[in-house]
């Protein structure tokens, strides 16, 4: 397999205040030029020697806090902007989406802004000529196509703006957080033509704060530190160790008191089955969650849930208190409620979300509470390998082996 | 029970990649991306590959110019005929400026659409990268595009104020001649120098925020050192070639020659046609040598 993208030794220096410094009059530059010692500018680096190799067909996965230089890695892929050292090199057409519809012109209709922005981003008009019906199809705007963009929903927009990039015909295509906009039925399509993408051999180089998505996009993951790569391997050993170096240490949270609500969240902890709150649960120990919450006042019918999302979004648990126990709550008071998970759950990081409603007539839920309410770390069982650590799966329950042999042949040693 | 980690599945295609030699991993297709050096070169074979996105820009501005104002193409018509109007009022009748033996409306007019042109074009180029920030930031391109694809729009404008002058020689019963073949000559030098100077101004307003302030000034300054309302014939002797350093004198005046029948520019024209390729060549160094800065300020 060839390489697609080599990146050597770059640093990324800025001067500290250039954005407004540089954009300096005139005469403080004349001024400066006859100042016998200018002023020592701060200098901050937003990239530090980092060498990064990606094969073609690869798609990389590039995380870290903000700040880390990952949009500056990506600018500099991109040739947007130039390193103050070191060297990147691409091999093949790269297609930069470094936001949803660049260079869109509100004033001119969708059928010249789908030339315009396919231009832009790399494609030749023929390109253009050649899949137009393919992109309206797609972004199904035909109905608007001599319109205005600016008459145009927000929705239709960027369904038009992904539609012109989701046809481009890059080797190499680098993503910068374009799901953080659209709604979840949006960012499935970005995600899906992303791996249709790579399906087809090429190179994806992919920047998200959205793990999950990292996760299910790319086998390879870069955590950039302060400018470093901290990181660099297969996707879920260095998102563990990302996580585990951004996730909240505490097993306990207590929410703000709002006397206004009806129901309200007080506190969620994590415990293990015995009842005492510890850092560390292992996936093979059971754990319990815990939820206080107060209702102000007699709700008949009080229901009370809990959901467990994975770091890639699936929901690996979503019980109520009514699946199991016919007797509702009522009385205002506060309470307690704790669910027990039992050790089925892969290690990894999930979120619970904690549900509250109450069941009103015709079968409406009326719902208080629906939030993400604690981050709970689940580790590898101490008997754990690194290989079987690595490996992906929904659930990992203790199982059963067994093997017996049925009659062995001999075999040669050491073949 | 399938152990689809990546890792176990290409052990031998990443060891393949790792034995190769370095020199057929930079062979060709790559592109690089390193630190500016003190002088850039313009690399011919990238501005070709971009040409498409230059056509796109220009036809985005006057689309966008024409979608957006009330008389549309009216303008080009206009204008032009609005400062003929004032300049034969002013300078014709009050002052009575010469016209070279040519009727003053008609001298004016050929002066007022390079004029026209020349200002539209380095206004639109000087601010070209700073208005167009949100690419500069978001995508590559070569730079140099965004002031070069400022002169094209008024190209357009220049064509439909020729056909106004077709009535108005028609009116004056003036027929070009041969020169007229060479017109386009003229054309070409014109968008040679607006391309000049607003390469310049596009690559200083980046840098400057002055350039935005001094620019209606500038152009003010050009009109009048210009003979945009009067003839080079006013300037005599040896004067003559310090006042064709402002390549606009060899335009203007050859434009005059190459329509109107006017005098010929003479050895002067070689004068300014020499400063208006300085202007461009120096402005394109220049312009790239402050290039790779660019998105990190705009």
């Amino acid at each position: 397999m060839a390489r697609a993208i080599e990146v050597e030794q770059v640093t990324k220096r800025y001067r500290l205040g250039e954005r407004a410094d540089a954009y300096a009059t005139l005469r403080a530059t004349i001024a400066r030029a006859f100042t016998p010692s200018p002023a020592p500018h701060r200098e901050i680096y937003a990239l530090r020697d980092v060498d990064l190799a990606v094969d073609e067909g690869e798609a990389v996965g590039v995380i870290g806090r903000n700040g880390a230089g990952k949009s500056t890695l990506l600018k500099i892929l991109c040739r947007i902007t130039a390193p103050t050292s070191g060297a990147s090199r691409t091999r093949g057409r790269v297609g930069p989406l470094l936001e949803v519809g660049t260079g869109f012109h509100p004033e001119l209709t969708g059928r010249e802004n789908v030339y315009l922005n396919g231009t832009i981003l790399g494609m030749s008009r023929r390109d253009i000529d050649r899949r137009f019906d393919d992109i309206v199809g797609f972004a199904d705007v035909d109905r608007f196509l001599d319109t205005p963009l600016k008459r145009y929903s927000s929705g239709m927009y960027l369904r038009l703006a992904f539609a012109v990039a989701a046809h481009l015909d890059p080797e190499i295509l680098v993503v910068d957080e374009v799901l953080a906009v659209g709604d979840a039925e949006f960012q499935e399509k970005c995600l899906g033509r992303m791996s249709s993408f790579r399906r087809e051999g090429r190179t994806v180089v992919f920047v998200s704060h959205d793990l999950g998505a990292i996760g299910r996009l790319c086998e390879r993951v870069v955590w950039l530190e302060r400018g470093s790569v901290e990181a660099d391997g297969p996707t879920r050993p260095v998102l563990d160790g990302y996580l585990r170096s951004v996730a909240p240490r505490s097993t306990r949270v207590d929410f703000a008191v709002e006397p206004e609500r009806p129901v309200q969240l007080l506190s969620a902890f994590r415990t293990d089955e015995s009842g005492v709150e510890r850092d560390v649960v292992r996936r093979d120990e059971a754990m319990t969650l815990h939820f206080r919450f107060v209702a102000r006042r007699p709700i008949p019918g009080l229901d009370v849930g809990v959901r467990l999302v994975s770091d890639d979004g699936v929901v690996v648990l979503d019980e109520n208190l009514s699946d199991v126990e016919a007797e509702r709550l009522g009385d205002s008071g506060e309470y307690e409620a704790a669910i027990t998970v039992p050790p089925v759950l892969p290690a990894g990081t999930y979120v619970a979300h904690a549900w509250i409603g109450a069941s009103s007539a015709g079968g409406l839920w009326r719902v208080f509470v629906d939030r993400e309410a604690l981050t709970v770390r689940l580790w590898p069982a101490a008997s754990d390998g690194p290989e079987s650590i690595a490996r992906r799966r929904l659930v990992q329950p203790a199982v059963q082996w067994s093997v017996r042999p049925l009659g062995l042949e001999e075999t040669r040693a050491g073949a | 029970m399938s152990r689809t980690t990546p890792e176990r599945v290409q052990p031998d295609a990443s060891r393949g990649v790792l034995v190769r030699p370095r020199k057929k991993a930079r062979g060709v297709g790559w592109i690089e991306n390193r630190p500016p050096g003190r002088i850039a070169g313009v690399h011919p074979r990238d501005l070709w590959a971009y040409r498409d996105l230059a056509l796109f820009l220009a036809l985005r501005d006057l689309q966008v110019r024409y979608k957006q104002t009330i008389f549309g193409v009216a303008w080009a018509v206009i204008q032009p005929l609005a400062g003929v109007a004032i300049f034969t009022f002013v300078f014709g009748r009050l002052v009575n400026v010469p016209s070279d033996g040519l009727p003053y409306p008609l001298f004016v007019y050929v002066g007022m659409i390079v004029w026209i042109y020349l200002s539209t074009a380095v206004n639109e180029a000087a601010q070209s990268l700073t208005e167009k920030s949100a690419l500069v930031t978001k995508i590559y391109f070569p730079r140099i595009l965004a002031p070069f694809a400022a002169a094209l729009p008024g190209l357009v404008d220049l064509g439909i104020s020729m056909v106004i002058l077709g009535g108005f020689m028609a009116f004056y019963g003036i027929v070009p001649g041969v020169s007229a073949l060479l017109f386009p000559a003229f054309v070409f030098a014109l968008a040679l120098v607006a391309t000049g100077a607003g390469v310049w101004l596009a690559a200083l307003n980046v840098q400057y925020r002055d350039v935005r302030y001094a620019l209606p000034f500038l152009v003010q300054v050009w009109l009048f050192l210009s003979p945009v309302v009067y003839p080079t014939s006013l300037v005599d002797g040896a004067a003559r070639y310090v006042f064709a350093l402002n390549p606009l004198v060899g335009v203007i005046d050859g434009a005059r020659w190459a329509l109107l029948g006017a005098p010929p520019p003479g050895a002067a024209a070689l004068v300014s046609l020499a400063t208006g390729t300085a202007l461009l060549v120096t402005g394109i160094v220049y312009f790239q040598r402050v290039e790779r800065r660019f998105a990190d300020v705009v």
